[in-house]
């Protein structure tokens, strides 16, 4: 009796148990910054702040930088993944619908340049940019975002092309339209998902970066989100509220993009081998 | 599977990676104008910035790391070359090896954690009932999302030696010389907290991928083997692992590249530190480059470690493309 009660119940507890390691510090994050600073310099922690306060994300707003670096953040961001989004989404339709010599060829191309070992190659990139004389700048942050999302970009979208039923572009063809009119017309509406899924992959990638902008942009007004957050401690000192409320911030609009995208996210991820 | 083999018909995988191949010129009949030359112009725009943002950085770093870049040839642009010597030195010192060795034990120890722990959380996925299952897939998501860097400011907030919540529930449990205990403060324990938190990042993505992989094993194959008389155990190892094998091989390959090269991790929590004795390669290469202003030799440490990466992405990429066979 004993024993199959604990076979029943083992499981679910376990789940329980995994579920709150998993979300313990994403909790801690969030409640900390919510916390008055005598419950934050506490010998005995608070887990549930009861009596929350803004104040510290009004210190986060008001830091220095804070709006610039919040600014620079979103521009580089949507920049770079719109911009390839266009032109992945014109590769991924000629890897996935046209047949040509060297196809399978591009297409090891990108899965080779997807694993590309970009934390290791900011040497290189910082003397070229150097070289170009453009360091402290947003241009070329964006454009090494770009690219890195890139491959990912053309792999999942040419599936995602692929799964549009042939027929459907056909027959609209059939009914008078031009090849890149039937594209606009039937496959562009239904890659729609498509297009989240991915987009959001290269959000996080580019949103996350850290080697690059810490390499290229020594100017404060032009350096990014987590190079500001990495340096908390020049910012905050020791203020942890303060630095919580940054980094919940800096997190928020990517969870919150996740939950709501959750299934079509994770099978998007799933599907491209990618680390969120 | 796990990776990029979409669904998509052609012929079966080779094998070796392919280089970079220039779109031949194409052949304009007239009335169908356009037609064969639509896919390389379709696929010039991401070609041509694949060459020059990331092809061009990989021919740089390869061409400095025969150079001499110290501050005075950096601001004057002059151009010494020098051999081999930096890899002559980089491989002749101790500190590389050393580092190396440190970076092989590092990522090892990683993979094993993120593998073992998240094979089994995806196998309790697979067995859990619906809600509990939904309770934990939206615990993992959550940590998966989360932003790297945020992931380690948070951690060191956890682990601060004053009023950190992991110290104080240390000292809770009985361990009562944990109560002030300072992580960042040897290489040991700096080492532990990225470990646990690569380990959390990690372990949703191959929960979740490995769940979805057993869910794609037929429930006839199960009632098979158990009126073939099979325990749990008997109808883990006979159908649930031959299935996901393939699976597991291909996420610990891209599991290790990941770590290899898991840099701001290391460099965010405490810059190396202490004593520089948690830099791993990609950040002994920082450091060296553009830290000490040794840029060729940073370059050479940079291709040193490129050329474990793209042995390992091989490796990795001829595992996936035979997997895939007809897919690519």
């Amino acid at each position: 009796m004993n024993r199959s009660l604990f076979a029943r119940t083992w499981p679910g507890t376990l789940a329980v148990l995994l579920f709150a390691v998993f979300v313990f510090p994403v909790y801690w994050m969030f409640s900390t910054a919510f916390k008055q600073r005598g419950d934050i310099v506490s010998e005995t922690p608070v887990f549930l702040p009861l009596d929350g306060t803004l104040e510290n994300f009004r210190t986060a707003f008001s830091a220095d930088h804070f709006w610039t670096l919040v600014g620079n953040s979103v521009t580089v961001t949507v920049l770079a993944v719109l911009m390839s989004l266009a032109i992945g989404l014109a590769a991924s339709f000629a890897l996935a619908r046209m047949k040509f010599k060297g196809r399978r060829g591009f297409v090891v191309t990108f899965m080779i340049a997807q694993m590309a070992p970009w934390e290791v190659m900011v040497i290189a990139i910082y003397l070229i940019v150097r070289d170009a004389d453009m360091l402290n700048s947003l241009v070329p942050l964006t454009l090494f975002y770009m690219v890195m999302v890139l491959p990912f970009t053309i792999l999942t979208l040419r599936g995602y092309v692929a799964a549009v039923p042939r027929e459907l572009e056909e027959s609209a063809m059939v009914d008078g339209c031009s090849r890149p009119q039937a594209f606009i017309k039937v496959i562009f509406p239904l890659l729609a998902p498509g297009l989240m899924a991915t987009s959001l992959f290269g959000f996080i990638t580019a949103w996350n970066e850290f080697p690059m902008v810490l390499i290229l942009n020594k100017d404060v007004e032009m350096q990014t989100l987590p190079l500001w957050l990495t340096s908390f401690q020049t910012i905050f000192g020791d203020n942890w509220g303060a630095t919580m409320a940054a980094s919940s911030l800096f997190a928020l609009p990517i969870l919150i993009v996740f939950v709501f995208l959750q299934r079509r996210a994770v099978a998007g991820l799933t599907s491209g081998a990618v680390k969120g | 599977m796990t990776a990029q083999t979409e669904r998509v018909d052609a012929a079966p995988a080779a094998g070796a990676p392919v280089s970079v191949k220039t779109p031949k010129s194409p052949d304009r009949r007239p009335g169908r104008r356009g037609e064969s030359s639509a896919p390389y112009l379709l696929l010039i725009p991401s070609l041509l910035a694949t060459a020059v943002l990331l092809g061009w950085p990989l021919v740089k770093n390869l061409v400095i790391s025969f150079q001499n870049l110290n501050p005075r040839q950096l601001i004057q642009h002059l151009t010494e070359w020098a051999g081999f010597s930096n890899y002559q030195e980089a491989l002749g010192s101790e500190v590389f090896w050393r580092v190396t060795l440190r970076s092989i034990v590092f990522t090892s120890i990683n993979v094993v954690l993120i593998m073992v722990l998240g094979t089994l959380v995806g196998l309790l996925l697979a067995r859990l009932g619906r809600r509990m299952r939904t309770l934990l897939l939206f615990g993992l998501v959550l940590a998966w999302a989360m932003p790297t860097v945020a992931g380690t400011t948070v951690f060191q907030w956890l682990f601060a030696q004053r009023f950190g919540v992991v110290n104080w529930m240390l000292a809770e449990l009985g361990w009562e010389s944990m109560a002030d205990y300072n992580w960042f403060g040897s290489q040991v324990s700096t080492f532990s907290v990225v470990i646990l938190l690569i380990v959390w990042q990690s372990i949703p993505f191959v929960a979740i991928n490995l769940y979805a992989a057993t869910t794609t094993i037929s429930k006839e194959l199960y009632e098979a083997a158990s009126l073939d008389g099979a325990g749990a155990w008997k109808s883990f190892t006979s159908v649930t692992f031959p299935h996901i094998k393939p699976f597991l091989w291909a996420t610990t390959f891209l599991e290790v590249i990941w770590v290899f090269k898991a840099l701001t991790q290391v460099y965010a929590i405490n810059r190396g530190g202490p004593d520089r004795l948690t830099e791993i390669l990609p950040l002994y290469a920082f450091v060296e480059g553009p830290g000490n202003q040794h840029y060729g030799m940073g370059a050479a440490i940079s291709f040193l470690t490129i050329a474990i990466l793209l042995v390992l992405t091989a490796y990795y990429l001829r595992t996936v493309l035979k997997q895939g066979e007809d897919e690519l």
